[in-house]
């Protein structure tokens, strides 16, 4: 175990920047000075700006287009409908369910209907408002219990995955001494909420292929769907990776990218679009909202015997990642806790809804917040300690999960727990006006602040899981003593530009790197950033492309002094270890350069049966947090006092940038729990923007802080690493929802809480502060 | 329809601008004709932080700022922070969030960046309450801001000690 304290971050002063080091990110100088180059900011010579006009309807037919008054406007270039897709109508990350222009029907509210290309972003939207769209409005399909049995509303069925997970003695819970505890629950749909909006600029190549740049998390799958709606082969659609602000899932499915080529293409000219932040809300996925059943028995005693638990997701209009992320809330449904017997059914249907796809921890925060109420429920009827009701569960290397799986590498739940658990808080009292609930507006009267406090266990897996072949490709060139790397890995902000220069610096010992831009003409595909993945997939795949780079160096070495290899040794920008005390520069070495592609694959993993059975993960990880709230029961207001955390990471590679996924994370999982929701009212979004969708500010953010990051090296990842960045999303929920619960006595159901949740409740004598107190 | 000329000193600089339509933003203008992308644009309804500037030392919102209204002020950006006379060394502010790990996809950094700036500048020592509310106008998705608190510690101890020296900083 490692302690970290977060006042005290050093970087380590070393000639090479080596793998521990809280190294600088290289492109910090940049984004530091404004001169990073993200999406938004791209421009080019004759360039047009490109729009899309899109649904105000969740369901209608559309009886006619004309486009004819946009065409006419001046400094109109272009006006195109699904009548003008050369290639595939349908695109889809998972399969292609989702027209790239509407046609006939519109199944969402902000479905693309027409994409116009002008001289200027004013005539963009005079353009779009002048395109008459005749529509016969229809009822849409709106609640997801109803769906299954409602007529589809989309070739491929209302159905999107059902899992039905049966693990153990299905009639476990038939005994009568066990005790039960019973809920559904309830999670909101959430937005990503990128800072750096949807945006990108696409240039034809003048031979009828075109070259796009945008910000995205997986290049090569974009690159696909793209030249199959193009009708072009994969090679004459090259994307290259814009600057990306931030992208928490949102940037995994295709927004605008065949919009932009299309018009492109069209046009003969460069075309750049930018999403406004309304129009961001429309134009990815969102975290699936949630509705959960669940039924906990155990002994009375406190040992889990049986979770049984209905999981249904609104996927939404369209697949998206749907398949996949009912697979993870499915899976670790039950949490990080040894259950026996489980019953587990997890469907995600098609609605008239926003599409809902990847967000931070898939899947897994929905159920994470329902089975961690679950375990305080649990130890309330167990009249234990919730702290020692799940460690007493706690699973551990070499138990099996509810997959049937068996655990192979590390997973230290009691270790995160203890050491979460026990971390002395410094919170202090509701004092301060400003830092009471309701912040600056002063409104909590300090009389009426009850305070509360609870933990919860977050667990997810690393990386893609069922059979999925996963791979990354890396390229590492020594040349006159310069390394440079190449990988289509795409850096969103978490850091992997300075890990691929602590990789270098750990094998190849030198400073001297260049990374080549992401990008498909230059490389295999890195898989997407996303899963918690790139650190082990696309940093082992540098690691091992290095590893061969030296060892050819070493090799090369060896022969030309008649030593041995086994001799040598590198050490800041040399070779060492030679007999007649020579050490020759990397840059003498390598006149003639050193080269090495790598594929990296993880071990395989195995599609799960129909009984929801099956090693089909690869790695997993368990974080915990510590929430204390205060609370105005009276005004239903809540104010975050502090976080603690402990995660199971694996080993730590870098501590500054390990503590920032840790931060940004909880600050997300803070967001889900107390603010934020994409309200839908009759299918319709009704807080598209940042004044009414709110996310957490500085005021908000509790302190974090970290109890302890535990290191134990997970078998077969490089440097034994495991991926970070979801689990500070996963648990911090349930600690906030459950700490509101302690302070109140309501049973808060659903996230985020509402201010009404708790003072319309309170209001009605179930509590009173007194009582609360 | 276009404006009249529009003369503003950007960061130190004479910029004209001829060709702007009357309802361009200074922060369109800024990021769309005078190659000043530095300013980001993540809401462009004055609730985000990203495009914070400062005109005549007012710190603004670009996006809410019409181009026209800002005709004959003096505007600092993001691009203005580094001082161009010393070979464009960072400023206390910059250094600061990059030793404190407060730039993670960077694209809040430079609204950020123009409002730490103005509060050290009116406040060299401020307390946690009078920092979290200097920048809670400024979002950020990544960080969960507590590296951006750090860098603002920091950057309050290195302004303080540079003006112990009697250094301009």
């Amino acid at each position: 175990m490692s302690m970290v304290d977060t006042a005290t971050v050093q970087r380590t002063e070393t000639p090479t920047t080596r793998i521990g080091d809280s190294a600088a990110r290289p492109d910090g100088i940049p984004k530091v000075t404004g001169d990073f180059v993200f999406s938004s900011d791209l421009w080019h010579d004759q360039m047009l700006w490109g729009g899309t006009l899109r649904s105000p309807h969740a369901s209608a037919r559309i009886r006619q287009i004309n486009i004819g008054p946009a065409l006419a406007l001046p400094g109109v270039h272009a006006v195109l409908t699904h009548e003008d897709i050369p290639g595939s109508p349908d695109f889809g990350l998972d399969r292609p369910d989702q027209p790239v222009l509407a046609r006939d029907i519109v199944r969402y509210e902000g479905e693309p209907v027409v994409v116009i290309a002008a001289d200027h972003p004013d005539t963009v939207r005079r353009a779009l408002a002048a395109v008459e769209v005749d529509y016969e409005p229809t009822k849409p399909l709106l609640d997801p219990t109803l769906a299954e049995d409602a007529p589809p509303i989309h070739p491929d069925g209302n159905v999107i995955r059902r899992i039905h997970l049966r693990h153990g003695d299905q009639e476990a819970a038939s005994r009568s001494d066990l005790v039960s505890v019973e809920g559904t629950y309830e999670v909101g749909m959430q937005d990503q909420a990128f800072m750096g909006p949807e945006s990108g600029l696409a240039i034809p190549d003048g031979e009828g292929g075109v070259d796009l740049a945008v910000a995205t998390q997986w290049l090569h799958t974009d690159r696909d769907q793209v030249a199959a709606c193009l009708g072009l082969p994969a090679e004459r659609v090259r994307l290259t990776l814009a600057g990306v602000g931030g992208a928490f899932g949102a940037r995994e499915d295709i927004s605008l990218h065949i919009h932009l080529c299309l018009l492109a293409l069209h046009t003969g000219r460069p075309v750049k679009m930018c999403y406004s932040r309304d129009e961001s809300f429309y134009g990815h996925v969102h975290r699936h909202p949630a509705r959960m059943w669940y039924r906990h028995y155990a002994t009375s005693t406190g040992d889990l015997v049986r979770v049984e638990a209905r999981l249904l997701f609104d996927g939404g209009a369209y697949a998206s990642s749907s398949h996949h992320v009912i697979a993870n809330a499915t899976c670790f449904a039950a949490g990080p806790y040894r259950v026996p017997s489980a019953d587990i059914e997890g469907v995600v249907v098609r609605t008239d809804n926003p599409p809902c796809g990847a967000m931070r921890g898939f899947g897994a925060v929905q159920s994470c917040f329902a089975h961690e109420a679950q375990m305080d429920r649990l130890a309330a009827a167990l009249k234990m300690d919730p702290v020692a009701l799940r460690r007493q569960n706690a699973l551990a290397s070499g138990d099996v999960i509810i997959t049937g799986q068996r655990i192979t590498g590390t997973l230290p739940v009691v270790e995160v727990l203890d050491a979460c658990a026990a971390h002395p808080s410094a919170a202090g009292g509701p004092n301060e006006p400003m830092s009471r609930p309701g912040g600056a507006g002063r409104t909590a009267d300090v009389e009426h602040i009850v305070r509360g406090e609870a933990v919860a266990l977050g667990f997810k897996n690393l990386m893609f899981s069922e059979g999925f072949d996963d791979s990354s490709e890396a390229r590492c060139v020594m040349h006159s003593g310069l390394v440079t790397v190449t990988t289509a890995c795409a850096e969103v902000g978490q850091g992997f530009v300075t890990l691929v220069r602590q990789i270098v610096g750990e094998v190849l010992r030198t400073e001297e790197v260049v990374l080549e831009p992401a990008s498909t003409n230059s490389i295999g595909s890195a898989g997407s950033t996303s899963a918690s993945r790139q650190t082990w997939m696309s940093g082992g795949a540098v690691q091992l492309a290095c590893e061969a780079v030296r060892r050819d160096l070493l090799a090369r070495v060896a022969d030309q002094y008649g030593v041995l290899v086994d001799d040598l040794a590198l050490l800041d920008g040399r070779v060492v270890g030679l007999p007649n005390g020579e050490e020759p520069t990397l840059a003498s070495l390598t006149v003639e350069p050193i080269e090495a592609t790598i594929v990296h694959q993880h071990a395989p993993t195995l599609p799960l049966d129909d009984c929801g059975q099956g090693d089909a993960h690869v790695s997993f990880a368990v974080s915990a947090h510590r929430a204390i709230v205060d609370v105005d029961p009276d005004l239903g207001l809540v104010k975050v006092v502090e976080l603690t955390t402990a995660q199971d990471v694996g080993r730590i590679l870098n501590p500054l940038q390990a503590l920032g996924q840790l931060e940004g994370g909880a600050a997300q999982g803070v967001g889900l729990a107390v603010m934020e929701e994409v309200k839908v009212v009759d299918g319709l979004i009704r807080n598209p923007s940042f004044t009414d969708y709110l996310i957490p500010t500085a005021l908000d953010m509790p302190p974090l802080e970290v109890a302890a990051l535990i290191e134990q090296p997970e078998p077969g990842a490089p440097f034994g690493a495991k991926g970070i960045g979801e689990a500070p999303t996963i648990s911090s929920t349930p600690a906030v929802a459950g700490a509101i619960r302690a302070a109140t006595g309501l049973d808060l159901p659903r996230v985020p809480v509402r201010p009404d949740d708790i003072a319309l409740a309170s209001r009605e004598g179930r509590v009173s502060p007194e009582e609360a107190r | 329809m276009t404006a009249d000329v529009l003369s503003l000193t950007i960061n130190g600089q004479r910029r004209e601008v001829v060709d702007a339509l009357p309802g361009e933003s200074l922060l369109f203008v800024l990021r769309e004709r005078l190659d000043l992308a530095g300013s980001k644009n993540a809401c462009e309804e004055g609730e985000c932080g990203s495009c914070t500037v400062r005109v005549d030392d007012e710190l603004v919102c670009s996006c809410l700022v019409l181009a026209a209204a800002a005709d004959g002020c003096s505007v600092t950006t993001v691009e203005g922070l580094a001082d161009a006379s010393e070979g464009s060394r960072l400023a206390d502010v910059q250094q600061a969030f990059l030793d404190a790990g407060a730039v993670q996809c960077g694209f809040c950094t430079p609204g950020l960046l123009m409002a730490v700036d103005a509060l050290l500048e009116d406040e060299d020592d401020p307390d946690d309450l009078m920092v979290r509310e200097a920048v809670s106008g400024n979002l950020c998705r990544c960080t969960g801001y507590g590296r951006i608190l750090e860098a603002i510690n920091l950057a309050a101890a290195s302004r303080r000690a540079a003006g112990e020296q009697g250094v301009t900083p």
